[in-house]
């Protein structure tokens, strides 16, 4: 039997049809970071803005599947806002969760929880994680 | 042609769940094969061509034969069945060799969008080296090439045609038996990437006439890292080697050295024998079952396969008249990776993806595609399972909101 239900959550439909943040900026203030995926065609560019040491705007362009470009909007979501200390601390503990690793449970992932799903599709790790990726690069350019 | 009986000839389906659709990406692998590469690790694992002793003149003598095997089986000589690591490196030996040597600035060289990006990507090097020019054949509404197609693009500087026997994301068969002739009129070389023809139908080098012609060990029973390329013996015979070393060289001096015969100099270094060995075994296998029986298997598979899914709204199949046993398709509104996923649930494995032939996927308009592929121990339980899935994966996404 399908367990399909545990991968296409709610909150993970709700922003592949809606997504937020979405449309790159042409701003020097952003860093910019763009990953593809060649197997299977997953498209993404991630464009940041830290300011003081905060994470003061993400954006997000792309083509790609459901779990891919959710991702990249509900990570928007999270992490906008937040110190760049603890974008990183969420990223990391996001990863770790994905891909079956030990992680710190205090750590508040909030709407991206929902991807908790994706560590038992080991397939598809690479789709919820290439936005998180992105963003990544961005902040090792604002360094 | 008893699928269920074949199956019983593949180990892997143990798994009496397991529904294999994705053998143009890769064939599964019997166990006569399997166990042939294992005999020859197990019980005469030693080099070919070089030692004096009787265990490395079993393996020369094994390794000899399935070239022989590999040249009937093709219709070509001995000497013209050069064993590569795949299609990709006999494809990249032919645009290397020949193509580097023979194409000069203002020639012509035609591809088209269908190419695997194996067969694309050698010649658009070729091309940028040479200064020469890609021309690429218009593909008709469905996708096709057709030999008219082809003649508005053939002009006196074509130098090469590179072309495909089958598609592999359209299954579309390549009208070569009226190309390769007018390219011959202008002085074109031919080169064929007969990857997904070879394990499906019978290719007679002779009588097709293809100057070169490259398949995949993997793709027809295999094993894996074993291809060959076929060449003319009077192309070949002028060609230079690509990769220069062990085995492959007849003298050395200090300042020059004299390469081997063809094929030898096209084999630098310790060859995969055991899979070449185990290769000739897979084509032994192909013999008994019969191309006939093969292709009318698939025929029928595809024929319901196609009937049926035509039956399901919301799914878009890209190459309804294809005359082979693969099928492109997409779930309206659903990326195919989401796609891909429903089908792994129920343990179908199909491609997803643009299948290594970006352009065709682009001509197609979409960011990729859904891939079925049937071969010979494909039955219509399988069928049926994935059509099942299939209505299953519509009403499933549609549930959830896409």
């Amino acid at each position: 039997m399908n367990n399909m239900e545990n991968l296409y959550r709610q909150v993970i439909m709700d922003h592949y049809k809606n997504p937020r943040h979405k449309g790159l900026v042409n701003d020097e203030h952003y860093h910019t970071s763009h990953i593809k995926n060649p197997t299977c065609g997953d498209d993404i560019t991630i464009q940041s803005r830290v300011e003081d040491g905060i994470v003061k705007d993400i954006r997000h362009e792309g083509t790609g599947c459901s779990i891919c470009c959710s991702s990249a909007s509900v990570m928007s979501e999270v992490l906008v806002g937040k110190t760049v200390e603890e974008a990183e601390k969420i990223l990391e503990t996001y990863l770790n969760m994905l891909t079956n690793k030990e992680y710190d449970e205090e750590v508040e992932l909030e709407d991206a929880i929902a991807y908790q799903g994706v560590s038992k599709f080991p397939a598809r790790i690479k789709c919820a994680s290439i936005a998180w990726k992105a963003f990544e690069d961005t902040l090792k350019e604002s360094e | 042609m008893d699928a269920n009986r074949i199956k019983q000839d593949f180990q892997v389906y143990e798994d009496k769940t397991l529904c294999y659709l994705d053998s143009a990406a890769s064939s599964l692998k019997p166990d006569r094969v399997i166990n042939v590469l294992d005999e020859y690790y197990k019980k005469y694992g030693v080099n070919v061509h070089r030692g004096v002793y009787n265990l490395s003149y079993i393996a020369t003598e094994k390794y000899e034969s399935s070239r022989q095997t590999i040249a009937d089986f093709i219709n070509a000589d001995f000497d013209e069945v050069i064993f590569t690591r795949g299609a990709s490196n006999a494809l990249n030996v032919v645009a290397l060799s020949y193509g580097m040597a023979h194409v000069n600035e203002g020639d012509e060289i035609i591809v088209n969008e269908l190419e695997h990006h194996s067969q694309l990507l050698p010649w658009q090097q070729v091309a940028k080296a040479k200064k020469a020019k890609l021309v690429y054949i218009p593909l008709t509404i469905e996708g096709r090439i057709t030999t008219e197609n082809f003649q508005k693009v053939l002009t006196n500087k074509t130098k090469v045609v590179a072309i495909n026997h089958t598609s592999n994301v359209m299954g579309y068969i390549t009208p070569l038996e009226e190309i390769i002739p007018l390219a011959h009129e202008v002085g074109a070389v031919v080169s064929v990437d007969a990857a997904q023809g070879v394990p499906h139908q019978k290719i007679d080098v002779k009588s097709l006439d293809a100057d070169f012609l490259a398949f995949s060990g993997h793709k027809m029973l295999g094993p894996t890292g074993i291809g060959v390329l076929y060449g003319k013996e009077a192309l070949l015979k002028e060609m230079s080697p690509v990769e220069y070393g062990g085995d492959m060289i007849d003298s050395v001096e200090k300042y020059e050295s004299v390469a081997k015969d063809a094929p030898y100099k096209f084999e630098t270094g310790t060859p995969p024998i055991g899979e070449a060995i185990a290769l000739g075994e897979a084509v032994r296998y192909i013999e008994e079952l019969g191309y006939e029986n093969i292709r009318e298997h698939e025929q029928a598979l595809k024929e319901y396969t196609i009937k049926e899914m035509q039956k399901i709204e919301g799914v878009t199949i890209y190459n309804p008249t294809v005359e082979t046993g693969i099928i492109a398709f997409n779930i309206d509104g659903v990326h195919p990776h989401d796609a891909v996923t429903y089908f792994d649930g129920d343990n179908i494995c199909m491609r997803a993806g643009h299948h290594c032939a970006q352009l065709v996927t682009r001509w197609l308009n979409v960011v990729a595609t859904l891939r079925i592929s049937y071969y010979v121990y494909n039955t219509f339980e399988d069928a049926d399972q994935f059509l099942t899935s299939l209505k299953g994966a519509v009403a499933f996404f549609k549930s959830v909101g896409f």
